[in-house]
């Protein structure tokens, strides 16, 4: 794997990890609050950990990588990018990101880096968690009908997380139909106003050590 | 009282000697966790090795969690703990997943029980099932496996929240990783 496709990786869990943030405080009930607030914290961890071994290949730093970038040149998905969205939408992209995740940690575990595996079994262990919180909820609202709308709507996204090698595979385990993916490639002006948001500290005193 | 220590030429010794690993370990042993202070660093067994070179002192350190926010606390904690010896601390973190909560040592068990947290159960080689976490655990507080999940999720990653159904006491546990 190279640092390109770490980068992928990384931009995709600092991005949700802002998204799932937006829970904090207005979740429908404490325990989401709490639950959303928590995944969030381990989504940016991850990312941190990723941009750390691409940083030592590009010769940068984490920081640099995740702040310091235009909004142009990140190479998140576009599924992870969406503001916040209603309850039932949430879940359909919690529940689909995580079991793409989940395929992409599997292949990830098997890198011939062995730095590169070894977090991503270490990753793993703490998405175990992710995964029973998603299918605790998708297994609650799979009768209701806007639930399903909403992974109508969020599954051609939830396929461009993954290189398309492993589409088929998100297709069986999600028991979905497989359908034409949203590519990685453009952004929406979603991410450009979390990236405002996201780097407004560090932009305000470039270079500072806080 | 100590004087200053002089070789058989009468001449003050240059500087300290380095300090011995078992002397490292001892000092780290006093840092607390800095979300769970009632356990130590080493209680938790984040600390995968001691190594003592010439002048310096290298750690090897493992995250419980990679969001953990205590990650930087702990490793300016170990820094100082080695300068405190008299040695330049090189603290490595490393990134895989080798700790686990099977490292905990029986003391740390016993320590987390102790404070109302349920120790974690032992990681098992097959995936995480909801209904294994739902049911079984014992309370820290009366010892009734009469207990329930309340959320998988806690206030630090490490933790989930459950509930006595015997002495109707919220506790924590902490989560097999």
């Amino acid at each position: 794997m190279n640092a390109r496709e770490l980068l992928e990786i990384a931009d995709d869990e600092l991005i949700l990890g802002w998204r799932d943030s937006e829970w904090t405080g207005i979740a429908p009930s404490l325990e989401e609050d709490v639950a959303f607030s928590s995944i969030a914290q381990n989504e940016i961890g991850h990312a941190r950990a990723l941009y750390e071994l691409a940083a030592r290949e590009l010769g940068t730093t984490a920081d640099e990588l995740a702040f310091d970038r235009d909004p142009g040149d990140y190479r998140s998905a576009p599924l992870v990018e969406q503001r916040r969205m209603d309850w039932a939408h949430t879940i359909a992209r919690h529940y689909l990101y995580e079991t793409a995740d989940e395929l992409r940690l599997e292949a990830l575990k098997q890198d011939e880096d062995p730095e590169i595996a070894g977090l991503a079994a270490k990753m793993d262990r703490e998405e175990q968690y992710h995964r029973l919180h998603a299918r605790m909820w998708a297994d609650r609202l799979r009768d209701e009908p806007r639930f399903r709308q909403a992974l109508e709507e969020v599954w051609p996204l939830a396929l461009g997380v993954l290189p398309a090698e492993q589409r088929a595979a998100l297709a069986q385990r999600v028991e979905r139909e497989p359908v034409a993916a949203v590519e990685r490639n453009g952004h929406s002006d979603d991410l450009r106003e979390l990236w405002e948001e996201m780097t407004m500290v560090r932009r305000s005193v470039p270079g500072a050590t806080w | 009282m100590s004087r200053p220590q002089h070789d058989h030429e009468g001449r003050q010794a240059a500087r300290p000697r380095s300090p011995t690993a078992s002397e490292v370990w001892d000092a780290l042993a006093e840092i607390p966790d800095p979300e769970i202070p009632i356990i130590s660093l080493v209680d938790l067994g984040v600390i995968r090795d001691v190594t003592v070179e010439e002048d310096s002192v290298r750690i090897e350190f493992t995250p419980t969690f990679l969001g953990c926010p205590a990650l930087e606390v702990m490793r300016d904690a170990m820094a100082g703990k080695v300068r405190d010896l008299g040695a330049e601390p090189d603290v490595r973190v490393i990134l895989d997943d080798s700790w686990s909560t099977d490292k905990i040592t029986p003391a740390g068990r016993e320590k987390l029980r102790a404070s109302g947290f349920a120790p974690p159960a032992p990681r098992q080689v097959q995936p995480l099932r909801l209904v294994e976490l739902q049911r079984g655990f014992r309370c820290p507080y009366c010892g009734s496996s009469d207990t329930r999940l309340e959320n998988i999720f806690g206030p630090t990653p490490c933790r989930s929240l459950r509930y006595c159904t015997g002495c109707r006491q919220p506790f924590e546990q902490f989560k097999t990783i």
